[in-house]
Order: structure tokens, then sequence, then C-alpha cells
């Protein structure tokens, strides 16, 4: 058993499955306009089930980590497979970018796997549009597109890089109240925001309906995880004890194992810190069985400082 | 023991009524790679019409293939041409003048004149580097007779006047003139960049189909390039900051401000000139 400043760590794991990542550096005049565009593109982007992508915005960029040197914020996004992340991106881009004002958007990840990124965007340009290829000091060099618009000139990069990834990281908080839970679960996404290379897709970072395979009804293929529903308790096989009122997920999506093992680490040891006052009793995580997912994230592992990839299944 | 340079340094000749064309398109680090100082020596380069080696025309000294320099080439007689034709790698160093077609071809490397080139210099460019701390004369980048496209890629910096002309037909790549740019500046120019800190001569830009003229001074326009106002344009930043690890005034420019005059209208182009305004 672990027990961490008298909040309970499961002897549990989550289970998460192989994705196709990217990264996106948007700037725009001012970060207020940098968020508006950021925002946009990652709206509606909290599950693969219903969005087709998971994305969000990783950090605020400082003004000499930006290729135009204006301020600007990193975004990542993932999804099952790469025709559907390229065609997100495209439609994202196109909608949400383009759209805003004075925003930009520059590749923000090295890879062979080159996707668009405004190289079938341009076309927006009617013909006056007009590309630069610009070589950096090593002599590699990057194709740029400036569209122009009402507001100016719309400037983007040809393409991004596209990595293998992994989503679905997660871990539960189990509380006595409510408002204690979702306290323990700001907390939790505050320190996490720290750690590079993950985003956690849902609103807030926090998602209240976590998910079981299937369900009553045929044709739904996923429905409420009643065994974690603590108004359930005395109704189906609940994993919850008398005393846990609410219970708040927290999914990551990361470039690499290690990222979202050090972020559930950071999570976690967050709300621990926040002692047994917390309303917080346990921390548990949501998986199917294993038998689904490549990628176990054993809680009790990561909270001994063992962050390294161990896949279960291919 | 480091090798030394290899050093061509071009020996005094009888006078000549014309001064006669050296062909050096074989000397370049790639074409001397491996070569022994005897194979070397009796190489045939041409000297206006005769044929004659290598060590006849020069002294040579040094064994570092992949650094070569051009010694005492300020001659009445002989005119160096070609110097790094087709070069893919390594580095070439003139020191003194050099002639017509410095740089043709260019595929990598750097050549470095440290005075003044004739014209055609880096004509066909692909790659690499050239250097120019003189003067160029015209058709800087353009391209040789026959062919449609200049140079496509690669960066040329000259740090004094260039003649008329540069960049004609040019098709990718950056050209930073330090100094004055004669006529025709960027004449049926398809693509690419040419800087000019200096002043340009008439008919800048004159048939351009698209690329880049960057004038810090407002040139004589033609009826044909239409103005299209004061904006401020991002990727100049961009642009600008990529000339960073170059040594050359645009890397401190820092600027996005600029008149922006689109054409050539008479041939439906689409080019830009770019003037900065302070």
């Amino acid at each position: 058993m672990m027990i961490i400043n008298s909040i309970k760590i499961d002897d549990s794991f989550a289970e998460a499955f192989n994705m196709r990542g990217t990264r996106v550096l948007i700037t725009a005049q001012n970060l207020k306009w940098a968020y508006h565009a950021a925002n946009a593109m990652t709206g509606f982007a909290t599950s693969v089930i219903g969005c087709g992508v998971e994305a969000g915005i990783e950090r605020e960029l400082l003004d000499n980590e930006t290729p135009d040197g204006r301020p600007g914020v990193s975004i990542l996004m993932f999804a099952m497979g790469s025709k559907v992340l390229m065609h997100q991106l495209e439609t994202r881009m196109g909608q949400c970018i383009l759209t805003c004002p004075t925003a930009a958007a520059f590749g923000g990840i090295d890879s062979d796997d080159a996707i668009s990124l405004g190289k079938h965007l341009r076309f927006f340009g009617d013909g006056y549009q007009t590309s630069k290829l610009i070589q950096n000091q090593h002599g590699k060099a990057k194709r740029y597109w400036r569209i122009p618009v009402m507001d100016g000139e719309f400037l983007t990069e040809e393409t991004t890089g596209m990595v293998r990834a992994i989503g679905g990281g997660n871990f539960l908080i189990l509380a006595t109240s409510q408002p204690a839970a979702l306290y323990a679960a700001e907390t939790a996404v505050e320190a996490m925001r720290k750690v590079p290379n993950i985003i956690m897709p849902f609103p807030g970072g926090v998602v209240r309906s976590g998910s079981k395979v299937g369900s009553k009804y045929p044709k739904m293929f996923a429905s409420t995880n009643d065994a974690f529903c603590p108004t359930l308790k005395g109704v189906v096989n609940t994993e919850l004890s008398d005393d846990i009122e609410s219970v708040m997920e927290i999914v990551i999506d990361g470039l690499s194992f290690e990222d979202i093992a050090k972020s559930m680490q950071v999570g976690i040891k967050a709300i621990c810190d926040l002692g047994e006052t917390s309303g917080v009793k346990r921390i548990s995580a949501g998986n199917y069985g294993g038998k689904l997912g490549p990628h176990h994230f054993k809680l009790h592992e990561i909270m001994a400082g063992n962050l390294s990839a161990k896949v279960e299944k291919q | 023991m480091m090798k030394g340079p290899l050093t061509f340094n071009l020996k005094m000749c009888q006078p000549k009524t014309v001064k006669h064309l050296v062909n050096c398109s074989a000397l370049t680090p790639n074409n001397l790679n491996n070569l022994s100082m005897t194979e070397i020596s009796a190489l045939k380069i041409t000297q206006g019409n005769m044929t004659k080696t290598v060590s006849e025309l020069f002294e040579i000294s040094g064994e570092d293939t992949k650094n070569i320099i051009f010694e005492n080439t300020d001659n009445d007689n002989l005119e160096l041409a070609y110097i790094g034709a087709n070069m893919t790698t390594g580095s070439i160093t003139v020191k003194g003048n050099a002639g017509v077609y410095c740089g043709l071809g260019l595929q990598g490397g750097t050549i470095h004149c440290l005075a003044n080139t004739a014209d055609f210099a880096a004509c066909n460019m692909v790659n690499g580097l050239l250097k120019i701390d003189g003067n160029t004369g015209d058709f800087l980048g353009g391209a040789t007779a026959g062919l449609r496209k200049g140079m496509r890629g690669g960066v040329v910096l000259v740090k004094g006047n260039a003649g008329d002309r540069a960049g004609d037909q040019m098709r990718r790549g950056v050209i930073l003139i330090e100094g004055d740019a004669g006529n025709y500046c960027g004449s049926r120019m398809i693509a690419g960049t040419i800087g000019v800190l200096g002043n340009v001569g008439k008919y800048a830009g004159f048939s351009m189909q698209r690329g880049t003229l960057l004038f810090a001074n407002t040139p004589s326009l033609h009826a044909t390039m239409q103005n299209c106002g004061m904006h401020t344009l991002s990727f100049l930043s961009l642009m600008l900051k990529s000339f960073n690890h170059f040594d050359t005034p645009f890397a401190a420019l820092n600027l996005q401000r600029v008149q922006r005059f689109v054409g050539d209208a008479a041939t439906n182009g689409n080019g830009e000139i770019l003037v900065i305004t302070n």
C-alpha cells in the first residue's frame, strides 16, 4: 500500500494509446491575440471520440523563442491517425488562424514526416500569395507563405512535423466533496502546465465524465464510468468508499511516455502536498483492464520515481 | 601537422595585346581532391586559345586541397575566369581581383574574393556562399547565355557596388549588395531576394515575375511598377534574422515597415520592391 501525506495511491495504472502528434507555434501582435487564435484552434478538441483531435495550449513563448520575434504560444495536437491529424490541422488553420487578426503560424517540431500547415491554405491568396524560402545557419531551408488578407498579410510556414505520440495518460482524484475534488484538480493542472511536451485537452484540464467501454444501449460504445460515480454507490459494483462524494479525472496527451509520466508525477505530488485537510482521500487511474492500450502508467512506479517507458503490448 | 592551404600564385607573363582569360574551373576542391602535387602541376587548363599546364601559369605551394587560395591575381595580361565553377565543397579565397564567371554554377562551399570580380559572378549558382569584398560587374547571379533561369540558390554578399542587371532571371536565393546597384536590377527576376543598401539605377524590377527587391533608397521606377503604399510586413524580421550568421549590415536592419511596389505589370508580374522607410 502506498500512502503519501495521508492520501492513498491505488496500485492501479492508466492505460494509454499510440497517437500522432504535432506542435504549432502561434504568434500575434500581442499575447491576447495569440491566445484568441490558439484558443480557437484548440477549441472543441477535448477527445478524439467526438472532436477528431485532442489539442491544447502547451505553454506561452518568450519573444525570443518565436520565429518572428512576436509574443506567442505553442499548441500540441494529437489524433489517432495521420490522416485525421492532417485534415484537422488544415481545417483548424483555415478557420481559426487565418481568420484571427495579426496571427501567424509556424512549425514547432522537426520530423521527417512533414504535414501541411499553410501549404494548401496558400491558395486562399488567389494567386497573390508569395513564398519565401529562408535558410537557417545550418543551411536548412524552410518555406513560408505570405497570403494577402484584409488586415495586412497572413504569414505561415509551409509545413510542420508529425511525430509518434501517446494519448490517454490519466489519474483520478477521489475526494470527500465536489469543491475539494475540483480544487485538488486545479492545483494539479497548474503544476502540470509547467511540464513541457504535454497537454491536458479537457476543459480547464479536468474531466468529470470518465467513461467505460460499452453500454447497455447497443449503439453506444462508451458510457459513464458507473463504478466511479458517487451517486451510484449503492446501485452498482462501486469502486468508491462511503466517504467519497466526488471524482475528477485529469487526462494527459504527450510526445513521449516519459513526458506523460513526469506530468502525472508532478500532478499527483501537488495534490498530495495539499494533505489530509484537502478532502482528497485517494488517487486512482482509469484503464480498460490492460488489454486495449500498449502503454501502462503505473501509479506506484511513477510516484517511486520510475518514469521510463515500458510497453506492455504493441 | 596541419597542411597549409593549396596556393596558386599567378606568374608574370609576356605582355599581350589582348587580355587572356585563364579558365580556372578545374582548380576547385572537389576536382583536386586526392590528386598529388605532381598531378595538379600537370593538369591542363586553357589560357586564351592555348592549353597550358597549371605549373606553367602558377607557382604552387601548400597541400590542403579543401582550402584553395589564388594569389597575385591582379594582372594586366591575364584574367582568372571561372574560379570555383561548379564547386560543391571546401573554400576558395581570391587574394585580388577575380575574372568573369566567378562562382559559376556554385553548388556548395564558400568563395571569398577579397577585391573585385568581373561580370557574370554567381551565374547559375545553386547553393553555397560567394563573398565579394569589392565591386562586381554586370549580370551578378544571372544566367549564362541560352538559359532561362539564373541563380537558383545560395547567398551572394557584395561589400561594394554591383553593375547592371544584378539578379537577371534569378530563380531563388539571396543577393545582398551593400553598395550601389546599376540599371535593371532584378530584371526578369523569377523569384528570390535582392537587397541593396546603396542607390539603385533605372528600371529596377524590369519584367520581374515574382521575388523581392529590398532597397534602402527609393529608386526611380518605371510606370509599370505599382505603388501599394506603406506596410508593416512581419516576414521581414524573419528574413532579416536569417542573415544574422553572415557578416552583413542587413542582419542589423531589424525592421518591418516598408513602402511596397508590385510589378512588373507589363508582364503580369507579382514581384515586389520594398523600400525601407525610417
